[in-house]
């Protein structure tokens, strides 16, 4: 064990130089950086938002909403397949996941059963062709059943959530926010990350906005007040901005569909200095807007945000440019809100915060400040500790200890893995841990001096001893920290990586490097006894 | 050259002598720390139990009375306050809100712009709110982690020593445990997922600990062949002590800066591992080591006690 080849002693050496530099550009300025290529400059520790600052939001996918939105057009497929295959029913309803139908004709089944079939189409589709129905269709008796399947479902959450994440994405970018990491995190969740974030309420107001924008008739014959509708009609409440009436009665029917919006923008209107947000349709959408218009000239068309009427303006002369504009008592700030909610589509299903943790940017500076210390003060008592115990050996180990934590700080650059604060406090504990190893070793060499063995056979007896016993204590650290690293969340995480990261590399400082300073010692100055 | 030797070399210190004692004294603190655990029972944090948690930095020094006045009015049901590092810093706590998971999101924002209004100038440097549902989940995973930790350390110390060995440590660990649980239940640190990582992090120093005291109980099993059980766990004890009290001291000495200077969100963290390394330290050998000398009285080696009284020599010379 006390033998080092040549090209061995070179590779020790290579390795610590190549930790060195590549742990460099964590502690360059702006501009260093920028004069250096990019591959290096980018091998730096990503630092989580709990010491840069920032707001971290966990938002949950409104699954029920997706399911019964599916199942509501459903209905109305099943009530138009029906009606072309001329099958009479008494009742249609709509269930949690299923539609079930009450025949007048029970014969008439195998019909209805054709006929609603056809409502279903493929999913699962992969590469290869395949796909199962997404819908099953049973009979019993007089009553049909059309049951979304469990394949369908699957298929429509995963649907849902990537549009979700796709939708969210476009949002915050056109929020400025720098750097944002947006995730999937299990079936129904989205991790939001947003870096320098202070204050996220206008952000989660953005995104807890479905923003499904339609424009719809005025059921003029009806009275809002009544509290009820007629068939096909709904009694919408309208924003707050709404001047004129605290509540519409609405048609059921979608005219036109604010997914077929190109563009929108905010505005003021030159007239009344009022702002507002203009907005575009595609090619479909104008034409279908410029033909409602032309229908229904004279007549109140509203503007529907989620459920609520936005306004609900008269229709004075036939709009064919594609282009409107939405007044409706806007500030400066929810003018630019909406306009940016049109232009990045709506949510296929609301979103729910259900988590925020959000760390301000000088406790992130504060916290960095007090890691710091921490470690330094830390390193220092470890060192004095070791050179009082063990003198030029305890020398040796602690400037291994510093490579160890060269080399950490190297491979967490080169991995871009993120630091948290709870990743300094896995630094400062693996400096503890990492000693170890060389206690061992040094408590193993003195004994074996005193039984009275030669300075080179207490060496090696040491080394070898002790190795067997640093492996084992080591492994079961780092099943631990792989443990934690699975099941934990968030910051804790950077404890399991940077724990796990000190312990391996200090199974080559404190064994390797710290075994070839202390044989190129030896061989040097051929001492008489063992400084232990 | 002088060195700083913290135990004596050569002690011969009959530890087993006091192995009855050791277990007597760890299963009552451990059976207290199970009444402590249900009553008066841990201080769940936010990640555990849900709620709210804001960190707020006043222009001057806070006013308590006029902060608590403020925002028990906005109905919000009980709001701990509590000083945070300095006079001007103040950590607000609310239980979670009734209501699903936006509940809390809601009650969050109300909480910072009644800060904004009621001290002008009031800085808010943390919020973190977590619903009823994530904070299930946190905790299902935390005591999951642990669960498999210990699993995987039976099996880790099964694979590498004689069953007695895997058991002594998990049983030892299962009391280490206990009694990290009743030191955050009689300290009223907050028990969060910060906690769980303490907890792992102790159970593997405490492991890490029991692998090299047992590695050498094994070591001298097969190189003295006849001497009894108990002289020999006491020899591995003492040989190892130097080695034991070093690396805690060192692992001590990597902590306490934490506990320190670690700042509000490290120290109690560092306490915590402070307390770790000491118990598990001394239940090297006050608890695993007599567990061993139970177990493993007849069956870890062959011959019978008269044999073996008879000479405690080494039976070979490596």
């Amino acid at each position: 064990m006390l033998y080092f080849s040549r090209w061995k002693i070179y590779l020790i050496l290579a390795t610590c130089i190549a930790g060195f530099i590549l742990m460099l550009p964590n502690f360059m300025g702006r501009d260093t950086l920028a004069a250096l290529p990019s591959w290096y400059a980018n091998t730096r520790v990503s630092l989580g938002l709990d010491l840069r600052g920032g707001s971290h939001l966990l938002l949950e996918v409104d699954m029920a909403t997706v399911i019964r939105d599916r199942v509501e057009g459903l209905v109305d497929g099943a009530r138009q397949q029906l009606r072309t295959a001329n099958v009479g029913y008494t009742a249609l309803n709509a269930g949690e996941r299923a539609v079930t139908v009450q025949l007048r004709d029970p014969a008439q089944a195998e019909e209805a059963v054709k006929a609603l079939r056809q409502l279903s189409s493929p999913v699962g589709r992969t590469a290869l062709g395949g796909g199962q129905p997404d819908l099953d269709v049973t009979v019993n008796g007089g009553t049909v059943t059309v049951a979304l399947s469990e394949v369908a479902l699957r298929d429509r959450a995963t649907q849902a959530i990537e549009q979700s994440i796709e939708i969210v994405r476009r949002r915050i970018d056109e929020t400025g926010v720098n750097e944002p990491t947006i995730a999937r995190q299990g079936n129904d969740r989205i991790l939001v990350q947003l870096p320098g974030v202070e204050d996220p309420d206008r952000i989660k107001r953005l995104l807890g906005t479905t923003a499904k924008m339609t424009f719809r008739l005025v059921d003029v014959n009806a009275d809002p007040s009544s509290g009820r509708a007629p068939p096909g009609s709904e009694i919408l409440p309208s924003t707050e901005g709404d001047r004129y009436q605290s509540k519409y009665v609405i048609r059921k029917k979608v005219e036109v569909d604010g997914a077929t919006l190109q563009n929108a923008s905010a505005g003021t209107n030159p007239q009344t200095g009022e702002w507002v947000v203009n907005f575009e349709f595609n090619t479909a959408g104008a034409n279908r807007f410029a033909e409602v218009t032309k229908q229904n000239v004279g007549r109140p068309f509203a503007i529907v945000l989620d459920n609520k009427v936005i306004s609900a303006p008269v229709i004075r002369e036939p709009i064919t440019g594609g282009r409107g504009q939405i007044s409706g008592n806007f500030t400066a700030a929810n003018a630019n809100d909406l306009a940016v909610l049109l232009r990045a589509g709506a949510l296929p299903a609301p979103l729910k915060v259900i988590e925020e943790r959000t760390v301000g940017p000088d406790l992130g500076a504060d916290s960095i400040r007090a890691g710091l210390t921490a470690v330094v003060v830390g390193f220092v008592m470890v060192c004095v500790y070791m050179i009082a115990s063990y003198g030029l050996f305890g020398a040796f180990a602690c400037s291994a200890l510093f490579v160890n934590l060269v080399l950490t700080l190297a491979a967490l650059s080169l991995l871009h893995a993120t630091l948290t604060l709870p990743g300094i406090a896995g630094v400062l504990l693996s400096l503890g841990l990492a000693v170890d190893a060389n206690i061992l070793i040094n408590e193993r060499i003195r004994e074996e001096t005193k039984k009275g063995r030669g300075v080179f056979a207490s060496m090696e007896a040491g080394f070898s001893r002790a190795y067997s016993t640093i492996v084992d204590s080591n492994l079961t650290t780092a099943i631990k920290m792989a443990l934690l690293f699975v099941f934990g969340t968030g910051t804790i995480k950077g404890f399991a990586v940077t724990i796990t990261f000190g312990i391996l590399i200090s199974m080559f400082t404190a064994t390797v490097l710290v075994r070839l300073m202390m044989v190129t010692w030896l061989r040097r100055t051929r001492p008489a006894v063992l400084p232990v | 050259m002088f060195h700083l030797r913290l135990v004596p070399d050569n002690t011969k210190i009959p530890f087993m002598n006091g192995r009855i004692a050791g277990l007597v004294v760890s299963a009552i603190l451990s059976i207290a720390s199970i009444v402590l655990f249900f009553h008066p029972g841990l201080n769940y944090g936010i990640d555990f139990r849900g709620g709210i948690v804001i960190e707020a930095r006043t222009p001057q020094a806070a006013d308590f009375a006029s902060l608590r006045h403020t925002l028990s009015g906005l109905g919000m049901g009980q709001v701990a306050l509590q000083e945070f590092g300095s006079p001007q810093d103040v950590l607000i706590r609310l239980e979670r809100q009734p209501g699903d998971d936006a509940a809390q999101q809601a009650a969050a924002d109300k909480v910072r712009n009644t800060l904004a209004q009621s001290i002008p100038g009031t800085q808010v440097r943390r919020v973190e709110a977590v619903g009823a549902s994530v904070s299930g989940e946190l905790f299902a995973n935390g005591m999951l982690a642990l669960g498999l930790a210990m699993l995987a350390m039976l099996v880790y110390i099964w694979f590498r020593f004689e069953w007695q060995f895997g058991f002594g440590a998990v049983v030892t660990l299962i009391l280490d445990i206990t009694k990290i649980v009743g030191f955050y239940a009689i300290t009223d640190i907050q028990f969060n997922l910060t906690a769980v990582a303490a907890i792992l992090t102790v159970m593997g120093y405490s492991v890490n600990d029991k692998v090299v005291v047992y590695d050498r109980m094994r070591e001298n099993l097969r190189i003295y062949k006849k001497m009894p059980l108990r002289d020999l766990i006491d020899m591995s004890i003492n040989e190892t002590l130097n080695r034991t009290v070093g690396t805690s001291v060192c692992t001590l000495l990597s902590i306490i800066p934490l506990a320190l200077f670690g700042g509000e969100a490290l120290q109690d963290f560092g306490i915590v591992l402070i307390f770790g390394v000491i118990l598990a330290t001394s239940s090297s050998v006050f608890i695993a080591a007599p567990i061993l000398l139970f177990l493993g009285e007849n069956r870890l080696r062959r011959g019978s006690p008269d044999a073996a009284s008879a000479g405690n020599t080494p039976a070979t010379t490596p």
